[in-house]
């Protein structure tokens, strides 16, 4: 394969900022629903 | 069909927009259409990178580093369009005042800065074998840096104020501003002679790329779609998860 450093460059990049995206955006919806339960715990079953 | 579309004429189009401003209901209505966005995401993704990188043959000009193109060409497009969605949240924060769309203008903000910088790191990556350098002051190059400074400006210019609704106000004048760039990065490439080639994919005409590279390129440009509004989906639930939080806390607050 041509090229292939800027290939595993640009996939590693990608790789990086998908997970980064994807579990920050996990972790801050378990994190919000837990700390909603924990205020309201009816209103966090209603709303999730 | 026919009394629902009377029915839909006669409610203000604002109205309608307040349906979906009660956080109850958003909540409910993201999370049963979460899944929907993010396992297809990671099937259509997952395929798509296969394909570009071991299935699709190698570019009779390009060589291998084509297969660079099924990361960016996806990430050019989500750049584009994260922020024309970032921009009409911004119109219906300030023509309906409607509080869903500053939320979701604050959340694709992050997003579409992180789509916009994997569409510059992979465009360098792809330039320096195929052009001999790591950047050139291109128009379209150009202009795409513009858009990142946009997101970063918004994602900035929200968080700069006491109030948050000074906040979005200010952001969504700017991300309106800022629409002016898209058009100019869409028809850099017509109206100068760039560096970069022109689209090789329109709306109205058909693709001047083999099936055999576009098949890759259409999995991972479909996945990685679904995957930026999963994300912008799951940001923008908890963000409402938390201002809901912060109320509930200000209540009991006032009332100890």
């Amino acid at each position: 394969m041509t090229h292939l450093p800027y290939i595993l460059g640009s996939y590693a990049a990608f790789a990086v900022i998908a997970l980064w995206l994807a579990l920050s955006a996990s972790f801050r919806l378990r994190h919000a629903r837990r700390r909603l339960n924990a205020v309201d715990p009816r209103a966090g079953q209603r709303q999730t | 069909m026919e009394a629902s579309n009377t029915l839909t004429s006669r409610v203000p189009r604002g109205r309608m927009l307040h349906r979906f401003a009660n956080p109850g209901r958003f909540l409910r209505l993201a999370a049963r259409v979460q899944p929907f966005l993010t396992w297809p995401a990671l099937v259509l993704t997952a395929a798509g990178i296969f394909g570009g990188l071991f299935l699709s043959p190698p570019d009779y000009q390009q060589g291998d580093a084509v297969r660079i193109m099924y990361v960016h060409v996806p990430a050019a497009w989500l750049a584009s369009s994260g922020y024309a969605a970032l921009a009409a949240a911004s119109f219906v924060s300030i023509v309906w005042r409607h509080p869903l769309a500053d939320l979701a203008a604050v959340e694709i903000g992050p997003v579409g800065a992180a789509v916009t910088a994997l569409c510059l790191i992979t465009g360098s990556l792809w330039g320096k074998p195929m052009w001999g350098a790591w950047w050139v002051w291109d128009a379209r190059l150009t202009s795409v840096l513009v858009l990142f400074f946009l997101y970063v400006g918004h994602i900035m210019l929200v968080r700069a104020f006491d109030d948050p609704e000074r906040g979005y106000r200010a952001g969504a004048i700017l991300a309106l501003i800022g629409v002016v760039d898209l058009p100019i990065i869409k028809y850099s490439v017509d109206w100068w002679n760039t560096l970069h080639q022109p689209a090789s994919i329109t709306l109205t005409g058909a693709p001047t790329i083999s099936g055999s590279l576009l098949w890759p390129l259409a999995l991972t440009a479909l996945g990685l779609t679904l995957g930026f509004w999963a994300v912008v989906t799951g940001r923008l639930r908890a963000a409402v998860m938390e201002r809901r939080t912060r109320a509930l806390l200000g209540a009991q607050a006032e009332a100890a």
